[in-house]
């Protein structure tokens, strides 16, 4: 017979390297759902993903509404990507986006990242994007625990149950 | 689905220890199911576990947000009470289902 043993993860990490509203509630989701499992938790943000750290634009994320071939309109049709270049339509999508997510009991970013550190997981900053990007640790959220390069977050990524997953 | 004996009871559980009838639960059967999980009960888990037993009766889902937000425990809290799983052995130990929300 074979060996049947279960072996759940350990350790979860996590690189955030787009900006989107989707994107960064995509990694807030699954690390937070990480947390609650009792599962070792870190998050790097690089990149774009940036965004979804930083204190000016965490909790105002946008969704694509040109170039992205899932948009619908609310019910079901197509959404044309000439209306979705239009003044204030991105905006308005954007809104009502977070509205459905709050609907859901999703959290702004600020708290969510919050929730996610109460129950011990980690969030960092990744330093080269930092620099590029000309941003301190002073305009990041302070849940935000350090800025590293990514091969000090290799290191943490350690451990034979651990997996990382890019979003 | 299975029988376990809890506090003397026989009680059905799901097969990852839920119970399947949220009548048949009781503080001692709260305080074993507690036990198997390594959690010692106090005054302020059993406010938690009757806060989530209400919400599950009027029909609300559960998140641990809305825990934080009941006024009883923040949910750092909420993690120290029941570690590594502040809704899944919360909800356990309440005798509720299984928690089916992501957040």
């Amino acid at each position: 017979m074979e060996n049947q043993e279960k072996k759940p993860l350990e350790k979860v990490c996590m690189i955030c390297a787009k900006g989107s509203l989707e994107d960064v509630y995509a990694t807030l989701v699954m690390a937070n759902g990480a947390v609650m499992e009792g599962i070792e938790t870190k998050v790097f943000f690089t990149f774009f993903g940036l965004d979804g750290i930083t204190k000016k634009s965490m909790n105002h994320l946008h969704t694509a509404t040109t170039g992205n071939p899932a948009m619908r309109m609310p019910g079901g049709l197509p959404f044309p990507t000439m209306l979705g270049g239009l003044p204030g339509v991105e905006s308005a999508v954007s809104g009502m986006m977070r509205k459905q997510m709050e609907e859901l009991d999703m959290p702004p970013v600020d708290e969510f990242l919050e929730m996610i550190t109460a129950g011990g997981g980690e969030i960092y900053a990744c330093k080269l994007a930092i620099d590029m990007f000309k941003l301190k640790k002073e305009d990041l959220s302070d849940e935000v625990s350090d800025i590293l390069t990514i091969g000090q977050f290799y290191e943490m990524c350690d451990g034979d149950r651990t997996q990382i997953i890019f979003t | 689905m299975a029988v376990q004996t809890l506090a003397g009871t026989q009680i059905q559980v799901t097969d990852d220890g839920y119970l399947e009838d949220m009548n048949q639960w009781n503080e001692d059967v709260a305080k074993e199911i507690a036990k198997e999980i390594g959690i010692e009960l106090t005054d302020k888990h059993f406010e938690v576990i009757n806060y989530l037993r209400e919400k599950i009766k009027a029909g609300e889902a559960l998140t641990i947000r809305k825990v934080g937000k009941s006024g009883i425990v923040d949910i750092k809290t909420l993690y120290k009470l029941f570690p590594k799983g502040p809704l899944k052995f919360s909800s356990k130990i309440a005798g509720i289902p299984k928690p089916t929300s992501c957040v």
